[in-house]
């Protein structure tokens, strides 16, 4: 290919880019670790809003409840998502091609419409929110990612080693977990960790679905930000971006582990 | 004949979860919406008989076209920056060196892999008016008064495009990655200038991701009512924000679904268009 011309000017809009999408992150981080109790200036160095940040029971619950919360709806996904999309892939009936398409639906449709679609079925069959019902809102935007991801991944896998499995004598359960399973691994991880960081960014749909107990971090932050926050948020935030930030990283390596080793 | 009958079992026993899942927790809810749309509003914030069209009748009302017309616009206003901006630093990272690009790609979703409370937080912090960005420019003396820039239209734009702009990028990036670049040879071997290559050939090719990347970005803009919420302090009502009110503090039942059926109309004659020309699966 031709030489690259204008590279400075590329590296310079991409260092602009990047530092536009970093800034409020950094920000965050920054004045968790500020002496004044303002976000003005930066006047000194501290831990104290790490210690607040433990003593702040609501905060410390709504912190809990959406960790529970992501990994509840996460496991549910996985779970009758992968079923799906194996089964999907195995199986073919009447019905396979709507059901592959109303998958979509959940992904198109507006979260605020999913959010308040909620809001209204529970409140029709006289359920009030709860952790529960905001379990439940997780999973339903959370499964189809699953369901799409795991399909792609076993688009291109050849069905005569399940069938040879159960061939030479393995029941469903054995041949899933000792052949499919496998097979489908780096999908499955890649489905689920969509499916978690889903849960944990949501604020729309948990909007309308959560309980006044069941506030997750992120609907606290938006209640809290008309009042002023207090740097204690600022602590817990740091904290929530970098469990965020190890876990995609951590799941990137594995997923590309498993994808050398699979070929 | 056994084994087909426990193939049917197993199939169930796969496929049915979801399927429920789907009916019970996405059909109903949104069957429910439909139904309150004909309903009429009662005292106690519900909904009662009689089956009206009351609700559709008072969408047709000048206030709300104007929120109407202020989504869509700002809406349409987001995904052009988010095109604007997005397309050069997608094909930065489409043609960086080979060990780069996944770090670069990764860098890109991992904001967005962050709360977005966190990060419109954040920028609250950045624009108000005794904020950083302020007292910089004081600082610096580029300007003797503090700017108001929370809580105002711009702020919006601002947090619409932070929010979005991943998904503007990542589908761009992709099609500008699957370009074979002997084409742009090419083009450049018959004498093209860089900007004519990229207008005749890069540009043309990429179209899907352009689209891809507007309807990423057009249709969560017409629902993000937190981003107003939070750096519009409220000042301009937009229809994501009409409708949430609706069901929380106005409590008009009939006239939000009304609006969310709108809402969905808008969506799917979007998706309906997008589909003629990619697939479904490049959006997700």
């Amino acid at each position: 290919m031709k030489k690259r011309e204008f590279k400075p000017l590329s590296v310079l809009y991409a260092c602009l880019a990047y530092t536009f999408l970093y800034l409020p992150i950094i920000v965050v981080i920054v004045f968790s670790f500020n002496t004044s109790k303002r976000n003005i200036t930066f006047e000194g160095f501290t831990f104290e809003w790490y210690a607040e940040m433990l003593e702040n029971e609501q905060l410390m619950q709504s912190f809990y409840n959406t960790l529970i919360v992501a990994f509840v709806s996460t496991a549910i996904s996985v779970f009758i998502g992968t079923l799906c999309a194996v089964g999907l892939h195995r199986f073919e009936f009447k019905l396979k091609q709507l059901i592959s398409d109303s998958l979509y639906i959940p992904i198109v449709i507006p979260e605020l419409v999913m959010g308040i679609g909620l809001l209204v079925f529970f409140s029709s069959i006289n359920v009030e929110t709860s952790i529960y019902t905001l379990i439940i809102s997780h999973v339903t935007f959370s499964m189809p990612f699953v369901v799409i991801t795991v399909r792609s991944r076993i688009a291109g896998f050849d069905k005569s080693i399940e069938e040879a499995a159960r061939d030479l004598g393995a029941n469903e359960l054995s041949t899933f977990m000792r052949v499919t399973l496998p097979m489908i691994a780096p999908g499955v991880v890649s489905g689920g960790m969509l499916a978690l960081t889903l849960s944990l960014d949501d604020v729309v749909v948990s909007y309308f679905t959560a309980g006044p107990d069941s506030t997750t971090l992120p609907l606290k932050i938006l209640g809290m930000v008309k009042k002023g926050v207090s740097p204690d948020v600022n602590a817990l935030s740091t904290l929530m971006i970098v469990g965020t930030i190890a876990v995609m990283v951590f799941s990137q390596l594995i997923q590309r582990k498993m994808e050398k080793k699979n070929g | 004949m056994r084994k087909k009958l426990s193939n049917k079992l197993v199939q169930t026993v796969m496929i049915g979860p979801t399927v429920l899942w789907l009916l019970a927790f996405l059909l109903a809810p949104l069957i429910i919406v439909v139904g309150i749309s004909f309903l009429t509003k009662n005292a106690h914030g519900g909904v009662n008989m009689p089956i009206t069209l009351e609700a559709y009748k008072s969408m047709a009302n000048l206030d709300y076209l104007m929120i109407f017309a202020r989504s869509m616009w700002l809406a349409a206003e987001t995904t052009i920056l988010c095109l604007v901006f997005g397309y050069p630093l997608a094909a930065i990272i489409a043609r960086s060196s080979k060990n780069v690009k996944p770090i670069l790609v990764l860098m890109v979703m991992l904001p967005f892999w962050i709360n977005s409370m966190i990060r419109l937080y954040g920028w609250m912090t950045m624009l108000r008016t005794e904020g950083i960005i302020n007292t910089i420019l004081l600082g610096i003396g580029i300007i003797d008064e503090p700017l108001a820039m929370l809580y105002t239209d711009g702020a919006v734009v601002l947090g619409m495009v932070y929010e979005l702009l991943p998904f503007a990028v990542l589908p761009l990036y992709t099609s500008i990655e699957k370009i074979d670049p002997s084409l742009l040879e090419a083009a450049c071997d018959l004498g093209a200038a860089r900007r004519r290559s990229f207008m005749r050939v890069t540009l043309p090719l990429t179209m899907p991701g352009i689209f891809a990347g507007s309807i990423q970005t057009f249709i969560p803009a017409l629902g993000l009512f937190y981003v107003s919420d939070m750096l519009g302090g409220g000042s301009s009502m937009y229809l994501g924000n009409l409708i949430k009110n609706q069901f929380l503090s106005a409590r008009n039942w009939p006239l939000g679904a009304a609006l969310s059926l709108l809402l969905i109309v808008i969506t799917i004659v979007l998706m309906r268009l997008y589909t003629r020309v990619g697939k479904l699966d490049d959006i997700v």
